[in-house]
């Protein structure tokens, strides 16, 4: 995709990339493009304009995680001796999910689609932070706890089932808290029928709904004679739920440049 | 392709050099067999394990069948046996020395062979066995694990190679003091695709090499012939013959002929006399007209030849003529056997496609014409027509009955084999035609219909499936999920995942929907709310119009549930957002009860832990607790009268248990006696009758004095507890669990989620089938007639009797869907505003039913030539028909209510 670019917004790019300085260059490189289209010169054009670069900066943050967790199959083999996705399973799982932790929090206090108006304080700012903690554990130990309540054994595999509940918390509760904030109620705003209004809520949904899906289908070959390794628990799971994260970072954008008459600009 | 070394001390060959003899590869054809226990048995019986088997023998472990091993062991032989525990279960007595190894661990491919090796170098020293089977199974887990191209299959075959020669030498140098020379046997039970996996029927996976080394064998020097198919079940016969031992009784095989080709015709004569008259016996056990039989006519003339042939041969007659005459015979043998091995095998693999294919046709159309009159059944008045009124369908009628008759005709005057439609009376075939195409007809006639209202009713089409919810997303995909899970193999054996895995999403959809209902419904779907509360008023204004029947004044029974209507409105809420979490933790906890299935059926479970005896003390308190539990849970719904009998009779099923020594009273803690309980079971149908006829009594009088309806749902929940405790009563000790969760869970749903929620009747009799389903196998059931437990065809009964018996297993068996069918059916006659709820239910349960059942058939159609045939999908489909039988008996309970309804003024 080529794109032309007024020089203000390569300088602007530029100085960020030295800010970070050490920082991967496959970031740099993206917070390049984000930052391009997070402009405020955007902010003059009114209506579909705005929604469009709105989409493509969704979408160029989605294809950046698919890309990362594409790399965290690979990338680690290179200092950790014999990793591999399904042999040192449990490995990559804690690998995959700080990896997408940590690229959900930075780039979506980056490209934060509103940023809070009313300066907080620090104090304010940590209560949040420590608040969107205990969330994510809580979310942890509720994801672990339906997964017991599906059938994977209570005692035996326990750190397994747990990491299988912290993955899927990460492709779900993470990105929720990361953009929504610890607020129950617009949780379950963006999550009813018709409750999501903006092109955030929308993504969010979709890859929220798709990775739990995912996870949901990657139990189905558990019961197959095949006896491959990937029938495990939970390596089917977890892979399912990593590709059905992916095809909803995939289908997302997709569907709502589709549907994006019905959609506002704002988001609440 | 596991590599079995069968080592045999040939007690009749003499040789000088030691032979290779290649008889190329065998083939076990499209053979219904059970992997790896078939193939085994295969080998060693001759014979092709069948359906009826299964039956007969509950699926017991053991090999019963009259076999070669056991033949060995009467024969005083001394079997030694290395390798995969299959073996050892099928043989269990049999060898004088043993070392299972469990192939329970694929990935590994090396310690399962060195299992087997590390025995190899004592006992080639040692004298004293006669037969010595090794099985390796490294192969087979390689190629399993990495198919056929792997890198590990080389190295692997050189140490098979390695061994083979080992073995060879080291016989080679015993043979130099012992007289008898020594048969090497190395052949696969299976072979391998292209993906490294076997089970199905491709010609890599069915054919495998047979090779038998010997110093009995010639030497063919030069000209190597290409290696000759023969059938796996021939290997029985000739090992049969060269150790000695009758042929097991069984046995299709005919002899391998190049096998016994150097002996002296008097001998190979003997051999092959000895097997056609095995094969003619057992022609004539299976096929009534066996003298008509090719194969039996040639065994016959060939008798007689070898008659003539042994009186010349006394005489002494030395000449061309005895030689001439002699291969004549030998010729004739062969024939005769080829013949007879066929017609055999044919006898038992083959398929009366026919009447097959007439059944499947009779199920598929009665599947399709439920499928079309859906729409029309589920409206408002919940009536379907069948429109036959015009001339042209019956033309179509009288059409399509000529050309069935006539297909008939051609089919059953050039079949070659019995079919059972050709053998019943031409009156019952012509009516089966007259019904397929009678069938046929409704189908198109309904088919044009819709076509011509498809306009009008698009729009509404298009309006409906917008609305549909998330539950009936979900009820949709898992039926057709499950539909498709049945084409596999592993899903019908774990078929309980699959249901489990099903009420779990259910759950947890009923629990967002709850959550949604309480904290969303009044702020954010507000409009949503409004707009649907309009529609429903309007429906349920048009419901009034239609009906005349409608009593919206409450019900006596659910005083008790109106009390429920006191407590705060905060924790009726809390309740209900709770329940779908608590109905979870009890599934989770049924699960533990009775682990089913194959993969992980070897995991203890608590139900294996309550019935051992240590923990008598434990399970008596359990039951007892249960059985309290059972009538709390009850008594709400009862009349006085049945209170009492349902209190007695429960105390009679404690009693029962305490006869028959499941549990211990408190007061005879020592003391054995243990009786069939006849008595005490006795004591308890006499309630279970009384409350039966108290609940039909009911049902007689609403329909008859037309009295409250009311009157109908008391009787109908009467029926219901009486069900309840026959249960109890006929339930495993340790399953008692499973009946009070299974009320509980009824109750449960009922006041916290049908209620509140108003989901329609579809949607109620769908869960309804869920949870029978799940609750047929949370009770210990599976898709394998090994856990079918018999024994509660003989409570109450000093001797076996047939029809009690068969009933009282029946229900027994299919607890779980019966209750929850019963429950049904009350739980929608007591919701007084639903009128046409019943027939909209029965309507529901038959197509719900009969849509897994359809495809099935289907499926095993096409799959008849399957390698699990007969160990998973027959079995299956005997549990699928019984299942069919025991709905359509409820559909018609069902219908039958509904019609008292609808006499009423």
């Amino acid at each position: 995709m080529k794109i032309l670019r007024p020089k203000d917004v390569k300088t602007k790019g530029m100085r960020q990339i030295n800010v970070r300085g050490g920082s991967q260059r496959v970031l740099a490189l993206c917070l390049l493009f984000v930052h391009f289209e997070s402009l405020p010169y955007g902010e003059r054009l009114q209506g579909s304009t705005m929604k469009d670069a709105d989409i493509k900066r969704l979408f160029y943050v989605h294809i950046f995680c698919i890309v990362s967790i594409i790399l965290t199959t690979f990338i680690p083999s290179f200092f950790l001796e014999d990793f591999s996705v399904l042999e040192t399973h449990l490995t990559w799982l804690c690998i995959c999910s700080m990896c997408v932790a940590i690229i959900n929090v930075v780039l979506y206090l980056q490209v934060k689609p509103n940023p809070s108006s009313k300066r907080s304080s620090i104090f304010h700012k940590i209560s949040r932070l420590l608040k969107s903690c205990v969330y994510f554990f809580i979310s942890c130990l509720l994801f672990h706890a339906i997964i017991v309540l599906y059938g994977a054994p209570l005692i035996e595999l326990m750190l397994e089932t747990f990491l299988f509940a912290v993955i899927l918390s990460t492709f779900t509760t993470l990105p929720c808290l990361c953009l929504l904030g610890p607020n129950i109620k617009a949780w379950l705003r963006v999550f009813t029928r018709n409750g999501a209004t903006s092109i955030w809520d929308n993504s969010l949904q979709i890859t929220t709904m798709s990775s739990v899906i995912g996870a949901w289908l990657g139990a189905f070959p558990i019961p197959l004679d095949w006896e491959r390794p990937w029938q495990v628990w939970p390596i089917s799971c977890t892979l399912g739920a990593t590709f059905g994260y992916m095809a909803g970072l995939l289908i997302s954008p997709v569907w709502i440049y589709r549907n994006r008459k019905q959609l506002t600009y704002k988001s609440r | 392709m596991e590599a079995a070394f069968l080592l045999l001390s040939h007690p009749r060959g003499e040789g000088r050099t030691p032979q290779l003899l290649p008889l190329g590869s065998w083939d076990w054809g499209p053979r219904p067999t059970d992997q790896r226990r078939a193939s085994e048995q295969a080998l060693m019986t001759g014979s092709i394990p069948g359906f009826i088997d299964v039956v007969m023998n509950f699926n017991s472990p053991v090999l019963l069948e009259d076999n070669l091993i056991g033949q060995a062991k009467a024969a005083g032989k001394r079997v030694i046996f290395y390798g995969d525990d299959t073996w050892i279960k099928l043989f269990p007595k049999h060898f004088v020395e043993y070392d299972g190894t469990t192939s329970f661990f694929v990935p590994d491919f090396k310690e399962v062979d060195d299992n087997v090796t590390r025995h190899l170098d004592t006992v080639l020293k040692r004298e004293d066995w006669d037969i010595l089977i090794l099985h390796y199974l490294g192969l087979d887990h390689i190629g399993h694990l990495t198919g056929p191209h792997s890198s590990l299959i080389g190295p692997k075959l050189k140490e098979m190679d390695y061994i083979l020669k080992k073995i060879h030498i080291s016989l080679l140098s015993k043979e130099k003091e012992a007289s008898l020379p020594h048969l090497l046997v190395l052949c696969g039970d299976h072979g391998m695709s292209e993906a490294g996996g076997h089970g199905a029927s491709s010609v890599e996976e069915v054919s495998t090499p047979l090779l038998l080394i010997s110093s009995a064998f010639h030497r063919k020097m030069g000209n190597l012939q290409p290696p000759k198919h023969v059938q796996q079940t021939d290997l029985a016969a000739t090992l049969a013959v060269g150790l000695g031992l009758p042929i097991p009784k069984n046995s299709v095989g005919s002899i391998l002929y190049p096998v016994v080709e150097k002996r002296t015709m008097r001998e190979q004569l003997r051999f092959l006399h000895l097997n056609s008259v095995q094969l003619s016996r057992l022609l004539q056990e299976n096929v009534p007209m066996y003298e008509k039989d090719p194969g039996f006519q040639q065994f016959k003339v060939s008798e007689k030849l070898h008659g003539n042939w042994i009186k010349l041969y006394l005489e002494g007659n030395n000449s061309e003529v005895l030689l001439n005459l002699g291969k004549k015979v030998l010729k004739q043998y062969l024939d005769a056997l080829k013949t007879l091995s066929m017609s055999l095998s044919k006898q038992v693999a083959q398929y009366d496609m026919y009447s097959m294919m007439v059944g499947a046709i009779i199920v598929l159309e009665i599947t399709i014409l439920l499928l079309l009159s859906t729409p029309k059944a589920l409206c408002q008045n919940a009536a379907f027509e069948i429109p036959l009124s015009s001339s042209s369908f019956s033309l179509l009628f009288y059409l399509m009955v000529l050309i069935l008759s006539a297909v008939h005709v051609i089919i059953c005057t050039s079949a070659e084999r019995t079919c059972f439609l050709c053998s019943i009376s031409w009156l019952m075939a012509v009516g089966v035609m007259m019904l397929i195409s009678a069938l046929l007809c409704v189908i198109v006639a309904l088919l044009t219909k819709t076509f011509e209202n498809v306009r009008p009713s698009a729009q509404n089409l298009a309006a409906s499936s917008s609305g549909w919810s998330e539950l009936d997303l979900l009820i949709l995909f898992g039926t057709l999920g499950h539909v498709l899970s049945l084409g596999a193999s592993s899903f019908i054996e774990e078929e309980h995942q699959t249901w489990y895995f099903l009420i779990n999403t259910l759950c947890l959809a009923l629990g967002h929907e709850v959550f949604r209902n309480h904290f969303l419904g009044k702020d954010l779907d507000h409009n949503l709310a409004v707009e649907q509360n309009i529609k429903k008023n309007a429906k349920n204004v048009l419901q009034y119009k239609n009906d005349y029947v409608d009593v919206p004044e409450t019900s006596k029974i659910y005083k008790a549930s109106s009390s429920m209507e006191l407590l705060p409105k905060v924790y009726e809420k809390w309740l209900q957002l709770a329940s779908p979490w608590f109905i979870l933790i009890c599934c989770r906890l049924l699960r533990t009860l009775n682990q089913t299935g194959v993969q992980w059926a070897h995991r203890l479970d608590f139900g294996h832990w309550l019935t051992s005896s240590d923990h008598k003390i434990e399970l008596s308190v359990l039951t007892c607790l249960s059985l309290i539990m059972i009538f709390v849970l009850v008594q709400r719904r009862c009349s006085s009268v049945s209170k009492v009998a349902m209190a007695l009779g429960l105390l009679g099923v404690f009693c029962y248990r305490a006869a028959i020594g499941n549990v211990l009273l408190p007061w005879q803690r020592d003391r054995k006696s243990i009786s069939k309980g006849i008595i005490e079971a006795r004591f308890v149908y006499v309630f279970v009758l009384g409350i039966l006829f108290t609940g039909i009594k009911d049902l007689l009088k609403s329909q008859i004095i037309f009295a409250d309806v009311s009157i109908k749902s008391l009787g109908l929940w009467d029926i219901y507890n009486g069900l309840v405790l026959l249960a109890a009563l006929l339930l495993r000790p340790h399953n008692l669990p499973v009946l009070v969760f299974s009320l509980l869970i009824q109750a449960v749903m009922t006041k916290f989620i049908w209620k509140p929620l108003k989901h329609d009747a579809a949607q109620v009799t769908i869960m309804h089938y869920w949870f029978g389903q799940a609750f047929f196998y949370f009770q210990g059931n599976s898709n394998n007639i090994a856990t079918l437990d018999i024994s509660a065809g003989f409570v109450g009964l000093e001797s076996f009797i047939e029809v009690p018996a068969l009933f009282l297993t029946v229900f027994a068996t299919y607890i779980g869907p019966i209750l929850w069918a019963i429950h049904l059916l009350s739980f929608l006659s007591s919701e007084n505003n639903r009128s046409s709820a019943i027939s909209h239910a029965s309507f529901c349960y038959a197509l719900i039913c009969s849509i897994p059942v359809s495809a099935y058939i289907i499926l095993v159609t096409s799959l008849r030539y399957h390698l699990f045939i007969w160990s998973v999908f027959s079995p299956k489909l005997l549990y699928e028909g019984v299942h069919l039988f025991i709905t359509a008996t409820i559909c018609v309970f069902f219908i039958v209510m509904d019609q008292t309804n609808l006499i009423k003024p």
